[in-house]
């Protein structure tokens, strides 16, 4: 994997709307006009509020559009741009499938990398250190902590995000939401489960 | 990582006409549009300036963008509502605007000077 990759390069600034986000709350955290935490908590109060969805509509629109599955599967980044959400710095997309027998999980060890066009912020655990060391020696452990318990004989690959290359994981279609529509499917797909920490919510857990 | 409710202080949003919002609140599409309401939040909370100086600003900015041709398809909600912010923020005196764009080129110095993967810091003084 491509650890590689963190090291050499410069860190490309952000948009310029983001840029001037920076510099006027920089200013005025300097100044003691806005206390920096009270921003976090607003913030992330919010942060399921970004981009979330737009993942769960990639996903809902792949378990229900063979055609569209297999153009994801081929070239993810052209797939999500296909619906609308791209990232400025046109991140590479990698989608990655769970099966019956293989489970994903991402990770960035040693930043916090994260597809946010189509998962919003990244929640306070994948930035921390905790997280970033376990996922990679211990997966399952980090999953069982999430309440994912997998089988024996379940492979657990652990995908470490680069600057280039973002991760989304696909997950398994909830068993009995055959013939559901695609609007009816999204709101199973939660954001932890396409970071792969947790699985799809179930059918019955629809209404939640 | 449930949905926290809204917050007994959160001002009236329903003064904003055509915030991008759902059945659960204020929705976002960028990272830095939620900084930027969070900071109007925070502000306004701080008593720099009252709810309805903001919701003017704002509608005043919308409109002088609508009027030069901002095609106005919902993408451009929160550049507006960055541009009134920076506007009522320098009106206040909390920050002049030439402090603002040199605090921005700081920035763009900090990241192009910072590999990759390390947290970006500016250089103070």
């Amino acid at each position: 994997m491509a650890h590689d990759h963190h090291g050499d390069e410069m860190t490309e600034p952000p948009s310029e709307m983001a840029l001037r986000v920076q510099a006027l709350e920089s200013l005025l955290v300097e100044k003691g006009l806005v206390d920096p935490k009270a921003l976090d908590v607003i913030v992330d109060r919010y942060e399921n509020r970004v981009g979330p969805r737009n993942g769960a509509h990639v996903v809902a629109r792949a378990w229900t559009d063979p055609a569209y599955l297999e153009r994801l599967r081929a070239d993810a980044t052209a797939a999500i741009t296909e619906l609308d959400y791209t990232g400025r710095q046109g991140e590479h997309m990698v989608v990655v499938e769970n099966g019956p027998k293989l489970h994903h999980l991402v990770v960035c060890t040693l930043c916090s990398c994260y597809p946010w066009p189509v998962l919003g912020l990244p929640p306070a655990w994948y930035k921390s250190s905790p997280y970033r060391s376990r996922a990679v020696i211990d997966p399952r452990g980090v999953l069982a902590e999430f309440g994912t318990v997998l089988d024996e004989d379940v492979e657990v690959k652990v995908w470490d995000s680069t600057s280039e290359v973002r991760f989304l994981v696909l997950p398994e279609r909830p068993e009995g939401t055959e013939g559901w529509t695609m609007e009816q499917l999204i709101p199973l797909v939660s954001r932890n489960s396409m970071i792969g920490v947790e699985k799809a919510r179930p059918a019955s857990g629809a209404a939640a | 990582m449930t949905t926290a409710p809204m917050p007994d202080q959160l001002p009236a949003l329903e003064a904003l006409p055509d915030l991008p919002r759902d059945a659960g609140g204020p929705v976002f599409r960028e990272p830095w549009e939620a900084s930027a309401f969070a900071i109007t939040l925070e502000l306004h909370a701080a008593g720099h300036f009252t709810w309805n100086e903001w919701a003017t600003a704002l509608s005043q900015q919308i409109k002088a963008a609508q009027a030069a041709g901002d095609p106005d398809l919902g993408n451009t909600y929160y550049r507006h509502w960055l541009t009134a912010l920076e506007s009522l923020v320098t009106e206040k005196a909390l920050a002049t605007s030439e402090a603002l764009d040199l605090r921005a080129q700081d920035w763009v110095r900090a990241y192009r000077n910072t590999p990759h993967g390390q947290p970006v810091k500016l250089k103070t003084g």
